[in-house]
């Protein structure tokens, strides 16, 4: 396969003084431009594996790739300049100034001045740093900033591989979620081989294109999709792994347009009363929405409209959540679970754009 | 001045011998700092060479702290008497009874910085391709200097202090008042009052210089 990036071949590491091995003839493809992540409880060699493929640990057998070269063929401090390496305690240098910490590894590789200082600039601009943290030092940065510089300086050689050794461990959830999503779309725009170790789950189903699971001994339980390992997890291991909620975990993963989005019980505010009750009886509501236009005004009760009259003759109710056309099913049934009528709204940029009932998020499941 | 000094005829302190030697004080206390210097300087680079090999091969870190140890209790007479044999009364006789008496407080320090070094700094320096000699000299070296330079403090100011004995051997510095102000037949405290004073005013003077160069080399840490 041509765009195969990253290829284990039964990999294994075995430490001296050890019954069984850390590794166990692992193997791994990994194809250029996806996130793979490794997860699995302590012990299953998630990081040994990592470490492996820019040789901080060397394997006792089996033989590695990158980009179509043998990692042992490359003297190891060559290799890694051409693999960003991001861990979870960062480790900025911290005597260097922050544009001295992005440029490390264009340093080692001898840019001239002027080619480090404009690609320094450039990665401040890409990551959302403050250009004045420049001339500052690691200690003066926040966690969640030094994370970012962290990444920049993984990326300064523009390096096609990224090992990210549980990067977003050491912050707080609302900082990593954060980050989370600045490194998804980081890889919209660079579309680096990024191979990724976290013992959370959710980070592994919300960061991965492929993820593979490993068991204690570092062998594979499962190495697929986010939705093929929560739709068909491999092994009882694996399913206890993903937890009892895995069918809301999944909800996670598709976007609402996953399911058809249905015009459900509205009605022009114009309306008669009794062209209300019909849509009502249509979707066997007992409330209606009330449209003025493109513009969702807010829904009334069937018991609100006086026979003979207009819709427009009850004060719409608002609806208390409405949803962007790009949530997830999950957060759509957060909605659902917290309106009083077990639909979820989404309003798009144009105004009203659908609904989504309970039931075809319990079809999207199955 | 005092009534001792008028019962034995001569004053005290004699400030008429401090200005008439200016010359011999000044130059004395530039042999005094070269003297310091070369102790120091070379001690320090044999303590960062034995560093590296402790860090490299621990349980030798044990037996090397032992050693010079062994060599900080020996008395510096002994020391001379030892080298003078070999060396003479020389630079170099002074230069290596003086860095012997350094070696234990540069190499604690030395160990003490590098292994302080916090180890996800190093995992990263590692991770991102430096070589081991460079990440020695960019890394580990730098990181370690607040530690390596409040040992350089300490090693100066016994430094200062023990290089007054090597009089005994004619390198002095200060210390040639000092001793010569001892063999006077008639008591003469002046010259013994200049070596000493000019030798603690050096050692203070080079303790609060040490401090700027640590403070000016780690920007890093003074702004924590």
């Amino acid at each position: 396969m041509s765009d195969l990036m990253i290829r284990l071949q039964q990999v294994t590491k075995r430490y001296p003084g050890t019954a069984s091995p850390a590794v166990d003839a692992l193997d791994l493809d990994i194809r250029e431009g996806e996130i793979v992540v490794l997860v699995g409880p302590s012990g299953c060699g998630k990081t040994t594996t990592l470490k492996m493929i820019n040789r901080l640990i060397e394997p006792t057998s089996g033989s590695i790739t990158v980009g179509g070269t043998d990692i042992l063929q490359l003297a190891p401090h060559e290799l890694r300049r051409g693999i960003g390496y991001v861990i979870q305690q960062i480790g900025l240098l911290p005597h260097r100034t922050i544009a001295d910490n992005i440029g490390t590894v264009p340093r080692l590789l001898g840019w001239d001045k002027a080619r480090i200082e404009e690609r320094v600039d450039e990665l401040i601009d890409v990551m959302s740093l403050d250009a004045s943290m420049r001339d500052r030092y690691p200690s003066e940065l926040s966690g969640g900033q030094r994370q970012r510089v962290g990444v920049a300086r993984a990326l300064a050689a523009d390096p096609p591989v990224l090992l990210m050794d549980e990067p977003f461990g050491a912050v707080d959830p609302i900082v990593r979620g954060r980050l989370q999503d600045e490194l998804i779309a980081l890889q919209q725009r660079v579309r680096k081989t990024i191979v990724l170790v976290t013992h959370d789950i959710d980070e592994a189903i919300r960061l991965g294109d492929r993820i593979a699971i490993l068991d204690v001994g570092g062998v594979v339980a499962q190495y697929a999709t986010p939705d093929q390992i929560l739709a068909e997890p491999a092994s009882p291991f694996v399913a206890d792994f993903l937890g009892d909620d895995r069918g809301l975990k999944r909800l996670s993963l598709g976007s609402i347009d996953d399911v058809d989005l249905i015009r459900g019980p509205v009605v022009e505010r114009t309306a008669t009363v009794e062209a209300a009750r019909e849509v009502m009886a249509r979707h066997n509501t007992n409330w209606v929405g009330v449209l003025k236009g493109p513009e969702l005004l807010g829904w009334v009760w069937g018991s609100d409209l006086s026979p003979g009259g207009h819709v427009a003759d009850a004060t719409p109710r608002a609806f208390r959540v409405t949803l962007p056309p790009d949530a997830t099913l999950r957060q759509a049934l957060d909605a659902i679970v917290t309106t009083q009528n077990n639909v979820a709204v989404v309003m798009g940029p144009d105004g009203f754009e659908g609904m989504i009932f309970v039931d075809r998020i319990a079809k999207a499941l199955t | 001045m005092s009534v001792l000094a008028q019962s034995t005829g001569t004053p005290f302190f004699r400030w008429d011998w401090v200005t008439s030697h200016t010359d011999d004080i000044w130059a004395a206390t530039v042999e005094h700092l070269q003297l310091t210097g070369l102790a120091v300087g070379s001690g320090l680079v044999v303590a960062i060479g034995l560093a590296v090999v402790s860090r490299r091969w621990r349980p030798l870190y044990g037996p090397l702290t032992a050693a010079s140890g062994l060599l900080y209790t020996i008395p510096s007479l002994a020391a001379f008497a030892l080298l003078v044999p070999l060396f003479g009364f020389t630079r170099i006789t002074a230069t290596i009874a003086l860095a012997s008496y350094t070696l234990l407080i540069l190499l604690r320090n030395t160990v003490a910085g590098l292994d302080a070094v916090p180890a996800e700094v190093r995992e990263a320096a590692v991770g991102m391709g430096y070589t081991p000699v460079r990440q020695f000299f960019e890394v580990e070296l730098p990181l370690a200097l607040p530690v390596i330079v409040a040992g350089v403090r300490i090693a100066t100011v016994t430094v200062v202090g023990l290089v007054t004995v090597t009089a005994l051997i004619g390198m002095g510095g200060l210390g040639a008042f000092i001793l010569n102000g001892i063999r006077r037949s008639i008591a003469f405290p002046t010259e013994i009052i200049v070596g000493t004073v000019a030798s603690v005013l050096l050692a203070a003077i080079l303790d609060l210089i040490l401090l700027g160069v640590e403070r000016s080399l780690t920007p890093w840490a003074a702004r924590r």
